[in-house]
């Protein structure tokens, strides 16, 4: 299996103050891996620079081999798309929302969109601002996923959801991770981990410590 | 009652020169805001004071070296030097107010110093005043003094928004959204945060209040219309000169908040960096 991402000796710092130290981490093409580990442990620093909202202040990182720093960092973004902690909405209505990731977007394609992420087409009409925190995060899933991702990075997404919406949303994650899209999961939580892992990464301190598959 | 201070008071307001004792019965209010605040104990007397002894001799020292420079048949150069002065000055205070912006003094003075071009370029190019030490100077401080509201709110504001909405800003970064699209709420909401105190004092004036330039003139006994021509000429030029100083430092922010791969820099608040 070919290696997504290939962490070599990465460091990330600020201020001074270790976020990252000597990371060095492959991860596999396909299924789902979890970073998992106590809160400020790096694992949302670790999935940051998958994205390139980070970047190393030492070592360096590779996606399919190549390294990150030298990629188109607007169309890596598009490759691998990110859903953040809390559902951030624009403003303006849920369509308006999908339109910033793909401006041209007819709304038969916004409503099949929001079909994929469980969500009626009646939404499409509703300002973002006032979905519950599981129907935004759907409809910031649904916004990422416009930009057609090879791969899906998930920075603790079910935290600001109730226990209905985060299983709903961790059965659409399964189904995506089925479908083919590769999927780096957060959680601190141990038992969401344990449900979700096809392989383990356990984070604490800025270090990975263990590894599991 | 037609004795000698009301006679002198009646003669400045004629002729538009204010004589010691004009400027002590303008006074009159201020000590009555200090009685007030003494008697309901708002603690603000003081501060009235300083703040009015502070501006007159600010006003008084501007007036001598004004008076070094402006006047017919002075050269220009000394009213140019004047300008630059007033520049770097706004360039300054603009970078003072938004620390966390690396070289904004050198934005800010560009974009005083292309809102000051443009505006200069109208009013002599086109010949609406003609060009002297005694309409440079003034026409200048007009405009500088406008813009550099314009700046501090510009840039205080666009930073403050992009800190406060950092995850906003994060989500279309990570949507691949360059940082040019990725800021523009932000900064379109800066512009409109700097600019509508203008258009709203464009929209009423007169209604509400006679503007400044326009009450120096009626008071200097200058011909109603004449004022009026006048005040449109500065009402104009500080809008002007206002939206673009605002939108060429809103633009030339973007490379200053962002790096260069598109990821909008670490923006800590000023208390938190001392």
């Amino acid at each position: 299996m070919g290696r997504l991402f290939s962490f070599e000796d990465v460091a990330v710092a600020f201020q001074g103050v270790a976020l990252l130290e000597g990371v060095d981490l492959e991860l596999p093409e396909s299924g789902c891996t979890v970073l998992v580990g106590p809160s400020g442990a790096g694992k949302s620093t670790l999935l940051r620079l998958c994205n390139r909202l980070e970047a190393p202040t030492a070592g360096v990182l590779r996606f399919r081999g190549e390294d990150v720093a030298a990629l188109d960092p607007l169309r890596h973004r598009r490759r691998v798309g990110m859903v953040f902690q809390r559902p951030v909405a624009f403003g303006g209505t849920v369509l308006d929302n999908l339109r910033v990731a793909r401006p041209e977007l007819t709304v038969d394609a916004a409503a099949e969109a929001l079909d994929q992420v469980g969500l009626p087409p009646l939404f499409l009409e509703r300002e973002q601002a006032t979905l519950s925190g599981g129907e935004g995060q759907r409809a910031c899933l649904a916004r990422t996923l416009l930009t057609e991702p090879e791969v899906l990075l998930l920075d603790e997404p079910t935290a600001s959801l109730d226990a209905g919406a985060a299983t709903g949303l961790e059965r659409l994650a399964k189904d995506l991770a089925g479908r083919g899209t590769s999927l780096l999961w957060v959680t601190h939580d141990a038992a969401q981990a344990e449900r979700l892992a096809d392989r383990l990464v356990v984070v604490d301190g800025g270090r990975v410590e263990a590894r599991w598959t | 009652m037609t004795g000698g201070p009301v006679r002198l008071l009646a003669a400045t307001a004629d002729t538009g020169r204010v004589g010691p004792l004009g400027l002590a019965a303008s006074l009159i209010l201020v000590a009555v805001v200090v009685v007030v605040s003494r008697w309901r104990h708002l603690d603000l007397g003081r501060q009235v004071v300083v703040a009015c002894a502070l501006a007159l001799v600010q006003l008084l020292l501007v007036g001598v070296g004004l008076g070094l420079v402006v006047g017919d048949g002075r050269p220009l150069w000394p009213s140019w030097i004047w300008v630059a002065a007033m520049l770097l000055y706004a360039a300054w205070i603009t970078a003072r107010r938004a620390p966390e912006v690396a070289g904004l003094f050198g934005l800010a003075l560009l974009a005083l110093a292309a809102a000051l071009a443009v505006s200069l370029a109208v009013v002599f190019g086109l010949g609406v005043f003609r060009l002297t030490s005694r309409t440079l100077v003034p026409t200048a401080g007009l405009i500088v003094g406008n813009a550099l509201t314009s700046t501090v709110v510009v840039a205080r504001r666009a930073v403050e928004d992009l800190r406060d909405k950092r995850p906003e800003v994060e989500a279309r970064l990570a949507l691949g959204l360059p940082a040019e699209q990725a800021a523009r709420p932000h900064l379109r909401s800066a512009l409109r945060t700097a600019l509508s105190p203008q258009i709203e004092r464009t929209r009423a004036v007169g209604l509400v209040a006679l503007p400044g330039a326009m009450t120096g003139l009626l008071l200097a006994g200058v011909d109603p219309l004449v004022a009026v021509a006048v005040q449109v000429v500065v009402m104009y030029l500080v809008l002007g000169s206002a939206a673009v100083v605002g939108a060429v430092l809103a633009l030339g922010l973007i490379p200053r908040l962002f790096t260069a791969d598109h990821r909008l820099r670490e923006l800590p608040r000023p208390a938190d960096s001392a």
